[in-house]
C-alpha cells in the first residue's frame, strides 16, 4: 500500500517552527473550487437541470406561441417572453438556494467543509456562480423558441440589458431562497419553496399577463417583487418605461426584506450547529 | 515519545464546553507536541467528539482556550495545515471518487498528488466511481484519505476503523502509520482499545468530559486491562474487598464478583488466605468496567 511514498518521500511537510506560516487559498480561486463542485452535483441528477430547462420554454410554446395576436407583435411578444424568462430565474434560484441549502445542510459533508482552510464566502459564491449559470443556461432555449417563432427584435444591448436585469431582479428570490433553505429541512423546503413559486409567479403575471388581470388584481400584485421584477425587465428589454413608478422600490423592499430573513436565518442556523 | 512543548501542535488549555445542562467537557487541558501519534480513549458520549470539534474550529470553548499551531482553529489559516475525516455516510453520492478528492485538494496550496493519494488508500480503480456505489469499506478508505488530501501537519482521525473488517482496518492502520512517520502528527479516537493499541505511541483516556488519565501507551494499557474474578462464597463484601488488587467488587448473595488490575495475585491471595470458594472463574473485563474502575479508584482510596 506504500509503494506510492517511494516517489515522494515527505508526506508531510516537516513541523519546523521555523518556516512562515502558509497562507490559505484566495476566495476566488476556492470560489471556483465549489463552483465546480456545485455544477458536477446538479448535472449528476440531470432531471432537476431539465425540468427547470423545459417548464418555461414548454409553457412558452403552449400558451403563447400559438396565439398569433401576440407573436405578430414584437412589443407583446416580449412581455409574454419576459415573464417566463423572469419564471425561470426565480425558480432556478429559489430552488438551488432553498432547496439546495436545506439539503446541504442535511449532509455531515456540510460541517466537514468548516474544517477545511476555507470560510464560509467561497461556499456561498460558489452557490451563487452555479445558480447563475444555471438561470443564464435556462434562458437559451426560451431566446431560441422566441427568435424563430415570434417578432420579438430587441437590440443588442436591449437584449444584454434585459439579461441583467432578469438576473438582478432574481436576487431577491435568491434572498428568499436562502432563508427558506437555512430555516427549513430540506423535505420542507422542497413544499414550501413550490408553495411560493407558482403563487407568486401567477400573481405577478408571468404566466399570464399582468394586463389581462382584472383592475383589482393588476393593482395588488404591483406589490408584488415577481411582477415588480416582471416589469422592470420588460422595461429594460423594450426600451419603454413602467407604467407605474414604484416597481423599483418595490422590489428593493422585498429585496431588503428578504436579506434581512436570510441573515437572520443564516445566524440562527450557525449559532445552532456551530457556536 | 513526548516532543518538546515549544513545538505544540494543538494545546487546550481548562477548556470547558457545556451543550445546555450537559457539560461535555470540564476544565480540559492537554497538549499534543509535533510528531506525536495520540489515542483518545473513551466509551461514547465520552466527550471525545467535542474535543475534537474544537480543535477543528466547529465549535468554540464556553471557558479557556483551545489553540491549533499556535493559532485560533475558527480562523481559515489556521486549518491549513489540518486534516479531517468527513463521516463516510455523508460523501456526496452523486460525485466521483477523483472528483471529490480533487474538490478537497482544491483547498490547500500544498495538497498532495491525487495519484499518490489514491494509491496509499488502495483507491486508484475506483478513481471514476461514484461515491454512493462504493461499499462501507471502500467510502471508509476514502474519508480517511480525505484527511491526507492537503498533506497536513495533523490528522485527526474520529473512529477510524468502525465496522471495518480484519484485514480494511489492518490496512487503514498501515496507511496512517505510514503517514505518521513521515513527520506528521497524529491524533485517533477511538472506543476500542484494540485499534488505540494498533496506533498509539500515547493514550488519553476521557470520561465524562475529563481527562482520566494521560500516559504512555504500555502504562494505559497495564490500568486498562482490568480482569473480573467471579467466585461463590460466604464471605462478607468487606472481607473479599481487603484482598489486594480490588478495585472494586460487589456481591448478589453468596456470588462475589471483583474487578481487579492484577488477577493472578488476587487469585493468589484468595487461595492462600482468603475465606472458601467455589465457581471460581477470571474473564477480561470489558473497557466500560475498565473504565468505571479508573473513574471510581481515587474516590475508593479516599474513603
Amino acid at each position: 500500500m506504500s509503494t506510492a511514498t517511494v516517489t515522494r518521500p515527505a508526506g508531510a511537510t516537516p513541523p519546523t517552527g521555523a518556516t512562515s506560516p502558509p497562507r490559505p487559498l484566495g476566495v476566488v480561486r476556492l470560489s471556483l473550487v465549489h463552483a465546480k463542485f456545485n455544477i458536477l452535483e446538479t448535472v449528476r441528477v440531470p432531471i432537476s437541470v431539465i425540468g427547470n430547462l423545459l417548464f418555461p420554454t414548454l409553457a412558452l410554446f403552449f400558451f403563447v406561441i400559438p396565439q398569433p395576436m401576440v407573436t405578430a407583435d414584437p412589443i407583446w411578444s416580449l412581455v409574454a417572453v419576459s415573464g417566463l424568462a423572469m419564471f425561470a430565474v426565480m425558480s432556478t434560484f429559489l430552488f438551488t438556494f432553498g432547496v439546495g441549502v436545506a439539503e446541504d445542510r442535511a449532509l455531515p459533508f456540510d460541517p466537514y467543509l468548516r474544517t477545511m482552510p476555507a470560510g464560509a464566502a467561497p461556499r456561498m459564491m460558489g452557490r451563487i456562480i452555479t445558480a447563475c449559470l444555471f438561470a443564464l443556461v435556462a434562458l437559451v432555449p426560451i431566446g431560441v423558441v422566441t427568435a424563430i417563432f415570434t417578432a420579438a427584435a430587441p437590440s443588442p444591448w436591449q437584449l444584454v440589458a434585459g439579461v441583467l436585469t432578469l438576473i438582478g431582479a432574481g436576487i431577491p428570490f435568491l434572498m428568499l431562497g436562502l432563508f427558506v433553505g437555512y430555516r427549513l429541512s430540506s423535505k420542507a423546503a422542497l413544499a414550501v419553496v413550490q408553495v411560493i413559486l407558482f403563487p407568486l409567479a401567477f400573481a405577478g403575471g408571468l404566466f399570464l399577463p399582468a394586463e389581462m388581470f382584472p383592475d383589482w388584481l393588476s393593482t395588488a400584485s404591483t406589490f408584488l417583487p415577481s411582477r415588480a421584477a416582471r416589469d422592470l425587465v420588460i422595461a429594460n428589454i423594450t426600451g419603454e418605461p413602467v407604467a407605474y413608478g414604484y416597481a423599483l422600490p418595490v422590489l428593493l423592499a422585498w429585496g431588503v426584506l428578504f436579506t434581512a430573513v436570510a441573515v437572520w436565518a443564516y445566524r440562527r442556523d450557525e449559532g445552532r450547529r456551530f457556536r | 515519545m513526548t516532543a518538546p512543548n515549544t513545538n505544540d501542535v494543538v494545546v487546550l488549555d481548562d477548556v470547558v464546553r457545556t451543550f445546555g445542562p450537559v457539560t461535555a467537557l470540564d476544565h480540559v487541558s492537554l497538549e499534543v507536541g509535533a510528531g506525536e501519534i495520540v489515542g483518545m480513549l473513551g466509551p461514547n458520549g465520552a466527550g471525545k467528539s467535542t474535543l475534537l470539534s474544537l480543535v477543528t474550529g466547529q465549535r468554540r470553548p464556553d471557558t479557556g482556550t483551545v489553540r491549533l499551531f499556535g493559532a485560533d482553529p475558527r480562523t481559515a489559516a489556521a486549518r491549513i495545515g489540518l486534516g479531517v475525516t468527513p463521516q463516510e455516510t455523508g460523501l456526496p453520492a452523486n460525485l466521483r471518487v477523483g472528483e471529490v478528492v480533487d474538490f478537497v485538494r482544491g483547498h490547500y496550496p500544498d495538497p498532495m498528488d491525487r495519484d499518490e493519494l489514491l494509491a496509499r488508500f488502495d483507491l486508484t480503480e475506483l478513481v471514476r466511481r461514484q461515491t454512493g456505489g462504493l461499499s462501507g469499506g471502500q467510502r471508509r478508505r476514502l474519508a480517511v484519505a480525505l484527511s491526507l488530501a492537503g498533506r497536513p501537519r495533523l490528522v485527526l482521525l474520529d473512529e477510524p476503523t468502525t465496522g471495518l473488517d480484519v484485514e480494511g482496518r489492518r490496512a487503514l492502520w498501515s496507511a496512517v502509520l505510514d503517514y505518521h512517520r513521515e513527520g506528521s502528527t497524529v491524533i485517533v479516537t477511538s472506543h476500542y482499545l484494540e485499534e488505540i493499541e494498533a496506533l498509539a505511541e500515547r493514550v488519553v483516556v476521557i470520561d465524562h468530559g475529563r481527562v482520566l488519565a494521560d500516559d504512555d501507551l504500555g502504562a494505559i494499557l497495564a490500568q486498562v486491562q482490568s480482569h473480573r474474578v467471579s467466585f461463590d462464597s460466604p464471605a462478607t463484601a468487606a472481607t473479599v474487598e481487603d484482598l489486594p488488587g480490588v478495585t472494586s467488587a460487589t456481591v448478589d448473595g453468596e456470588h462475589h464478583s471483583i474487578l481487579t488490575t492484577d488477577s493472578d495475585a488476587f487469585v493468589r491471595a484468595l487461595v492462600d488466605h482468603g475465606p472458601s470458594f467455589t465457581g471460581l472463574e477470571v474473564r477480561g473485563a470489558s473497557l466500560e468496567e475498565a473504565f468505571l474502575t479508573m473513574t471510581r479508584s481515587p474516590a475508593q482510596e479516599a474513603a
